[in-house]
């Protein structure tokens, strides 16, 4: 039986520890936000926090995170800044990347609350948006990091 | 319900009640009725796509899968125009597969593609809104005893004489009960939401992780399978022990199925542990053993011989063969897969008497009939669910259903709820790409420099071909998509001869995002802009002067040249570089800027893009298709390329399939041209300018010019004789 934090709440799971959290987190946790993209630690639409540093779940095994907290999209409140720039910017396309960039964004912005582009692209980078959503990711980024978030988005 | 022939713009329409005093609101269209060609014709799409509750809840049926490309806002925002309601009482359900769903256009099948989405479906949901409102208005009337022509509906009120209102939930069930209109009048009048950047009514599920796709579908009891493919296409199973992978806890089975030999397990993770354990000793047939190295070869050959005429004005070989100067050139573009992020995958649950599948498809009559003729039931006892697609870009709309066939087959076998999920490798190993390409074009010029021949012949597999499409799509042995961009090019050259070679190999292709349009507008966009500096005019002036009779792709030239500041004083080793196309009726040009860095690598500063695509819906939208299109067609530039070498994929993942990131990703601006031309595509239309306007920009930044995609480093420097 192992033990970890999810989202605050204590998790008991029994698999073998090499599973990775990925798996753990979709298929025995319910919490199917976090995305399988590459299972390789590419494309970022995996990324977690684990003791609030964003990780690729798809490379973690669980074994790895015993005793520790892990944070998921479904754990990102619904009044986050992030949040809330990401549909004032209207990033999302098809989506899948999404709660991948926000995990990396969310993580970004608590180490660096004004990051410029260069933080960006250093931060951003390993998340993949097929759809092509970069722009609007960094324009959500800035606008978050300038508590902007509620203006600056477009009128519904 | 039948309709007669020759009556167009006549809808016939029922109503029912629902459970709880709804209003459910099918309306029957004649197909084509705004297509002159296709008046008097007796086809016939049946539609439901309304329901209006007494909580005033409007929902809106959305008959097409939704990959990113916002469909669960425009369409209903198409709708809702014309109902007048409240825009925040706004839901959206994503359809059943029924005929009523079909597509407005291409025949009888459920798809999503081609760009069509808010095209096919405007007059449709516009008088299906049309006629819930005029129904309201009527059922408000009678209970206030007035004419229903002083009555009027706005924002989900239905308004009367002397302040009278009565909400659309209140008035819902007496409605349900009136005739349906026969022609419903569309509004006249300023529009409320189209033309508006409304938010998507999809973003906030795909920003807290609830959001389904197919891959999170998740039931009771539910086994996860990984399939072990054949190494090269067209392999398959001699045999195989599988009493290792049995071995590993939470195994259930191992079983062979056409596409190799499936792992049934408790979970993804315990199936790719039994996978590694399996032995197989594969078949692979001599014809499967292709190389692209080899492939090129051929087709190079090819591309020196006659091919099928696709397009013919005047006589460009004569002309050329007696040209005093001739230009010639060989462009090339690999294999692409389409690589959504959501790797393919399918849930099903099969049972004695009905199936149920839930994936990500964008076609879904064709994945239900395969399922039906694989499961042995009938169509009608297939239920396909539509979930959210993690991208589909062609790739969800297989000719051959692959995903759905296989998953069909190992339900089969276990006859337990299943969900086969591809890993990055099985989905970009599989298949289906977009056809490789090799084209030869020759060309000269008249006296002022303009093109007077031109000579082009394109060499590559048809996407169409071998499929049940090919009767339709295929005519005198030319696949239209294969040619689309150059044998119907806008530009004016007296004498043009285009021409087609489709090899045929085991290695399976698709349409992939702006189809045929992927490859043509490269070499179209590339080599014009080689004839307009061998001819020492501007490559945007030498655009215009060949585009006079073209408006609307002049229009957006213009508009990129002049948002671009076409003809500025860039900083040194910049260079800009333009390209414009149509395609899926809409009208794109980009203008791109770039420069090297001294190891030869492309870096790009900023696209600036005009799109023409008639009258709008979304513009917030159009904007993020345009930015979309434009990155998937930079990924392709300058990463893309699928492989072969003794039958086998050289790629598998990310790191050498790569896409476009952040870091390196450019500015983009794209602009809309103010239109009231009939609505065009927007998911495609952005892709095929990118590619050329790039390879131009780079012929201006440093004078090397790159024939074939991807454009790395190597090919610059080769081309600036420092490789
Ligand atoms: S799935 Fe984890 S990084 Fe791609
Ligand atoms: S929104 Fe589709 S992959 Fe990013």
């Amino acid at each position: 039986m192992l033990i970890f934090h999810v989202n605050g709440k204590e998790r008991r799971v029994d698999v073998t520890p090499d599973t990775p959290l990925l798996w753990v987190l979709r298929e025995k946790l319910g919490l199917a936000g976090s995305k399988f993209g590459c299972g390789e630690g590419l494309c970022g639409a995996c990324t977690v926090h684990v003791d609030g540093q964003p990780l690729r779940s798809c490379v973690t095994p669980v074994g790895d995170v015993r005793g520790k907290k892990v944070m998921t999209i479904e754990g990102i409140p619904e009044n986050h800044p992030v949040k809330k720039a990401w549909l004032a910017q209207e990033v999302s396309q098809c989506g899948y990347c999404q709660p991948g960039q926000i995990m990396s964004a969310v993580a970004l912005l608590k180490k660096k609350p004004k990051p410029n582009d260069a933080d960006i692209d250093r931060a951003m980078s390993g998340n993949l948006c097929r759809c092509g959503t970069y722009g609007r990711i960094r324009r959500a980024i800035h606008a978050a990091g300038a508590g902007a978030s509620t203006k600056g988005g477009k009128k519904p | 319900m039948s309709e007669g022939t020759g009556i167009s713009r006549r809808q016939f329409m029922k109503t029912s009640a629902l459970a709880g005093g709804g209003l459910l609101l099918a309306c029957h269209i004649p197909f084509g009725s705004r297509n002159a060609t296709a008046a008097g014709e007796t086809v016939f799409a049946p539609n439901a796509f309304l329901r209006i509750g007494t909580d005033e809840s409007v929902t809106v049926i959305v008959n097409k899968s939704e990959m990113g490309q916002g469909v669960y806002t425009s369409l209903p925002m198409l709708l809702a125009e014309e109902l007048c309601c409240d825009w925040q009482k706004v839901r959206f359900q994503p359809s059943p597969v029924a005929p009523e769903y079909n597509h407005a256009q291409f025949g009888p099948i459920m798809v999503t593609g081609g760009s069509t989405s808010v095209r096919s479906e405007w007059e449709r949901l516009s008088l299906a809104g049309a006629a819930a409102r005029e129904m309201l208005v009527a059922a408000a009337a009678g209970r206030w005893k007035v004419d229903p022509a002083a009555c009027r509906a706005e924002n989900g009120i239905v308004l009367g004489p002397g302040g009278k209102q009565l909400s659309f939930g209140k008035l819902a069930a007496s409605a349900a009960k009136l005739p349906v209109p026969r022609e419903p009048r569309l509004k006249s009048g300023a529009r409320k939401l189209l033309g508006k950047p409304l938010h998507r009514l999809d973003s906030p599920a795909k920003i807290n992780g609830s959001a389904i796709f197919g891959i999170d579908v998740a039931v009771p009891g539910m086994l996860v399978a990984v399939i072990a493919r054949p190494p090269v296409f067209g392999g398959r199973a001699k045999s195989f022990d599988a009493s290792g992978a049995l071995a590993v806890p939470g195994v259930r089975q191992a079983l062979a199925v056409d596409a190799g030999v499936a792992v049934v397990a408790d979970g993804f993770w315990p199936a790719m542990k039994g996978r590694e354990k399996l032995q197989i000793v594969w078949e692979e047939p001599e014809e499967s053993k292709i190389s692209t190295s080899a492939m090129r070869r051929d087709y190079a050959r090819l591309a020196a011989t006659p091919g099928l005429t696709a397009r013919k004005d005047g006589d460009a070989p004569a002309v050329l063969a007696t040209a005093k100067k001739r230009f010639e050139a060989e462009y090339e573009v690999p294999y692409l897969a389409h690589a959504p992020m959501e790797p393919l995958n399918c849930f099903v649950d099969l049972k004695a008497d009905s199936c149920l599948i839930r994936t990500g498809s964008q076609f879904q009559t064709v994945d239900r009939n395969a399922a039906a003729r694989v499961a042995g039931l009938k169509p009608e006892q297939v239920t396909l669910e539509t979930t959210f697609l993690g991208g589909g870009f062609g790739r969800r709309a297989c000719t051959g259903s692959d995903f759905v066939i296989e998953a069909v087959q190992v339900a089969k076998a276990i006859k337990l709820p299943v969900k086969v999920i591809r890993t990055r490798e099985d989905d970009m190993r599989a298949g289906y790409y977009r056809p490789m390409w090799y084209d030869r074009v020759s060309a000269c010029l008249d006296e002022k420099g303009m093109p007077l021949a031109w000579h082009h012949c394109i060499v590559g597999q048809s996407i169409i071909a071998g499929t049940p499409f090919e009767s339709a799509m295929v005519k005198d042995g030319i696949d239209d998509t294969s040619v689309e961009g150059a044998a119907n090019t806008p530009y004016e050259i007296p004498n043009l001869q285009v021409e087609l070679h489709s090899p045929k190999n085991a290695v399976p292709v698709l349409w992939w995002r702006s189809v045929g349009h992927s490859h043509t507008a490269f070499v179209m966009e590339c080599f014009l802009d080689e004839l307009a500096h061998a001819a020492g005019i501007d490559p945007f002036q030498y655009r215009r002067r060949l585009l006079a009779k073209h408006p609307r792709t002049l229009k957006v030239l213009e508009t990129v040249a002049e948002k671009a500041g076409w003809g500025k004083p860039l900083p040194k080793g910049h260079g800009r570089g333009i390209a414009v196309h149509e395609s899926f009726g809409s009208f794109v040009a980009q203008v791109a800027e770039v420069s090297i860095d001294k190891k030869g690598a492309l870096k790009i500063h900023r696209v600036v893009c005009a799109i023409d695509c008639g009258r709008i819906v979304n513009p917030d939208t159009i904007k993020a298709q345009m930015e979309s299109g434009i990155t998937f067609g930079l990924s392709a530039a300058l990463f893309g390329a699928i492989t072969l070498k003794n039958g086998r994929v050289e790629q598998g993942n990310f790191h050498d399939y790569q896409l476009m990131r952040m870091q390196g990703m450019p500015r983009v601006e794209a602009y809309i041209i103010d239109s009231s031309e009939h609505p065009g595509g927007v998911g495609e239309p952005g892709v095929p300018p990118i590619a050329p306007a790039l390879a131009n920009a780079l012929f201006v930044a440093t004078g090397a010019r790159v024939r074939s995609l991807p454009i790395t480093a190597e090919k610059i420097l080769a081309a600036l004789g420092k490789g």
